[in-house]
């Protein structure tokens, strides 16, 4: 009996000490439905392939959603040593000196191997400071294009593989499409903020902000009220009026992918993330890829798109060897194997020239899965179309969500909206820059 | 009134003590926390801190948003209540009248009220859901075009049905106990002076039942401004351009999403100011007036 209950101490204290190595590792996402099952999947192997650390996904919600939680946890000491956090909550992130730990500091710390020459420049602009030092790891880009219903197109009477190029022609297809009956509605779109704002704003040239649309520091302020975007923002309420476009709702536009994936809208502007998912639900119709249209009156358009999507920030405030197994971790996700099969499996870029030259087999085999790599480098980007980088600007995108439903409500003009827009964000930039003094 | 004397000066302390607990902890406390973090001005992460005064109030007052939110809540206090009291009242009347199966009409109606909020706003939105819901198919039908996601009548319209909706079971059951609580001798009296149902129920019906009332117009309000909250998040999100945007939803949004604690904490203080406002004026003006 006392052998027996000796034997089983033991074995009692050699299964305690086993689960005491595995060191746990939180990290905390925004990926949901196939996205986040991959995610899971990539997770899994770097947890089966060593035994020291267990990397442990949680899914937070949306972006938003993800990084106020880990502010929140931060404020309660309870936050997670990865957090995800979106390409607009950079400004917020690097701010905070406190809270984070910059991602080049942490490599070099733990020795990990991490050569910032080896991202794609397009991507790594977004994530670094001003003396060009990674901040966080970008992990998933990804860059919005077109996707429309060739069946629609079909039925309509229009060339199944032209997708259009420009507005006008985006307009003439979604005319057609209406008048045969084909759908009953044009097109619709994702991220008023992101996509026709934003990335209209860099796909023109034309500037977002001052200070190199945030770049230069926090001084910066929003001077998104230009011609262009004025007219844009115009075009869209004209067509919302028409019935040629719908609007899919503030943020993401949770109700545009339903009204493309039911055949009631032939074109979708969408994150080439999406593929996936757009793959997935597109059960009766055949999808084809179109870069962004461009106002073939703007000069210099279409300049490049500019990215969206994410990357990892490490919090401080954890034990030391979990940030030696952070770093492990990000050594493994930047490695080509992994980017290229999170990249074609996602339609996220991939990050690395390593994974892209990997990825080359799998775009001749897919047509169209390039759209987002070639719109993003189509030229080289200027001060306009390198991205941005504003303070509380998780807030200053629902300001143009907002206004944009005023618009849409007809309570203002494009013009009224967009001036309420840099009016009420400049006043969020100066709080955020009184904050960060 | 009867006074219990305690010979022992700690057991009333004792037996306060766990009700005070919780009003310290849970009361108390996070309203002193708000009164001072109202009157800081903090960075999302609350590593830097500087007191600024009162700016974080005047900001509020010179915010046309928050302006609108206040009105918006006006509206929105004055919608729900109306309606779900309204609509309750009249399905009470109508049990108070069945004679048989009374009870199974009240077991049903009740139902509603064992909804979450949160369901219940998801329930409404998909029923109101523009591009898969039934209402906007039926009222496409007699021409009227539903989108709640760019109209801000419609979203209007969606949280008030949403939420009035959720509060009618309770109402429901509270004036029929009111009406059955009402002598009938006294409404047979009034039938044999020659008053009708109409004549009967503003006359008699209705001042008796007016302490009911005066209970649940306090309850409805206090719900319709602070208990909507799941409902909103579930449907529109404040949304479109802060059409449905109400005080506490905005102290949320502003506070846990946009990060901007002092001016979340400045509104919420407004908030408590409102509460209280609300309940001395109920309590000193309205109740004078009440028939108990």
């Amino acid at each position: 009996m006392n052998r027996l209950s000796a034997a089983s101490a033991v074995a009692l204290i050699a299964s305690l000490s086993a689960a005491q190595a595995q060191t746990e590792i939180q990290w905390w996402h925004a990926m949901g439905g196939e996205l986040g099952a991959k995610l899971e999947e990539i997770t899994k192997g770097f947890n089966d392939a060593q035994d020291e650390y267990t990397v442990v996904p949680s899914y937070k919600g949306t972006y938003p959603e993800t990084m106020t939680a880990a502010i929140a946890a931060f404020r309660a000491q309870q936050q997670p040593a990865i957090v995800q956090v979106f390409e607009v909550g950079t400004g917020t992130m690097m701010a905070a000196k406190g809270a984070i730990v910059p991602v080049h500091q942490l490599m070099g710390e733990q020795g990990a191997s991490f050569d910032p020459a080896s991202y794609l420049p397009a991507v790594v602009g977004y994530y670094t400071d001003t003396e060009g030092n990674m901040l966080s790891l970008p992990f998933n880009s990804s860059t919005p294009i077109v996707y429309y219903n060739k069946t629609m197109f079909e039925k309509a009477g229009l060339d199944p593989n032209t997708p259009p190029k420009t507005w006008a022609e985006l307009e003439e297809f979604s005319a057609k499409i209406k008048e045969s009956g084909a759908g009953s509605c044009g097109f619709t779109t994702q991220w008023i903020s992101w996509i026709q704002t934003e990335n209209l704003s860099a796909w023109h040239n034309q500037p977002i902000g001052t200070e190199q649309n945030g770049f230069g520091g926090t001084a910066a302020r929003l001077s998104l009220n230009g011609p262009v975007q004025v007219k844009h923002w115009e075009n869209l309420k004209r067509m919302a009026d028409e019935g040629v476009f719908k609007y899919g709702g503030p943020v993401g536009g949770d109700n545009a992918a339903p009204m493309f994936y039911s055949q009631e809208c032939a074109m979708y502007m969408a994150s080439s993330a999406s593929r996936a998912g757009v793959i997935a639900n597109a059960k009766d119709f055949e999808v084809g890829y179109g870069m962004l249209p461009f106002y073939d009156d703007v000069e210099g358009a279409p300049q490049n798109s500019i990215i969206g999507g994410a990357s990892l920030w490490v919090l401080s405030g954890r034990p030391d060897e979990e940030y030696a197994g952070v770093a492990k971790f990000f050594e493994y996700l930047s490695t080509p194997e992994v980017q290229a099969d999170w990249a074609s499996f996602s339609g996220y870029l991939p990050i690395t020239q390593a994974a892209m030259d990997q990825m080359g087999s799998f775009y001749s085999e897919n047509p169209g899965a390039d759209t987002g790599i070639k719109q993003i480098t189509l030229n080289e980007p200027t001060e306009n179309s390198k991205g941005l980088r504003f303070g509380n600007y998780v807030q200053i995108r629902g300001i143009i969500d907002e206004e944009f439903e005023q618009l849409l409500s007809g309570s203002k003009d494009a013009q009224g909206a967009l001036d309420s827009v840099v009016e009420r964000g400049n006043a969020l930039l100066e709080e955020f820059q009184a904050q960060n003094q | 009134m009867k006074r219990t004397i305690f010979r022992n000066q700690l057991l009333p302390w004792l037996l306060l003590a766990p009700q005070l607990a919780i009003t310290f902890i849970f009361f108390l406390w996070p309203a002193a926390q708000a009164i001072r973090q109202s009157f800081l001005r903090q960075d999302a992460f609350g590593i830097s801190t500087q007191f600024v005064g009162l700016s974080n109030f005047k900001a509020l007052w010179n915010s046309p948003e928050y302006l609108n939110s206040l009105q918006v809540t006006a509206v929105f206090a004055v919608l729900v209540t109306v309606l779900s009291m309204g609509f309750s009242l009249l399905l009470a009347v109508a049990v108070d009248r069945t004679i048989r199966s009374s009870s199974l009409y009240t077991t049903l109606l009740v139902w509603p009220y064992a909804v979450a909020p949160a369901v219940a706003g998801i329930l409404w939105w998909f029923i109101f859901n523009p591009t898969i819901g039934i209402m906007p198919y039926v009222l496409d039908v007699v021409g009227y075009d539903w989108n709640h996601i760019s109209s801000k009548t419609d979203a209007l319209a969606l949280v008030v049905i949403a939420s009035a909706w959720k509060q009618i079971s309770y109402n429901f059951l509270f004036f029929v106990a009111g009406l059955q609580s009402i002598p009938a001798s006294l409404r047979e009296a009034a039938a044999i002076d020659g008053a009708g149902p109409v004549r009967r129920f503003f006359d008699i019906t209705l001042p008796l039942l007016s302490p009911t009332t005066f209970f649940l117009l306090v309850v409805n309000i206090v719900y319709a401004m602070f208990d909507t909250f799941a409902v909103i998040d579930a449907t529109t999100e404040g949304g479109p351009a802060q059409a449905t945007n109400i005080l506490v939803y905005k102290v949320y949004f502003d506070g846990f999403v946009g990060q901007n604690m002092g001016s979340s904490a400045a509104q919420s203080v407004v908030l408590m100011g409102i509460v209280i406002l609300l309940t001395v004026i109920q309590f000193r003006y309205v109740e004078k007036k009440v028939a108990y």
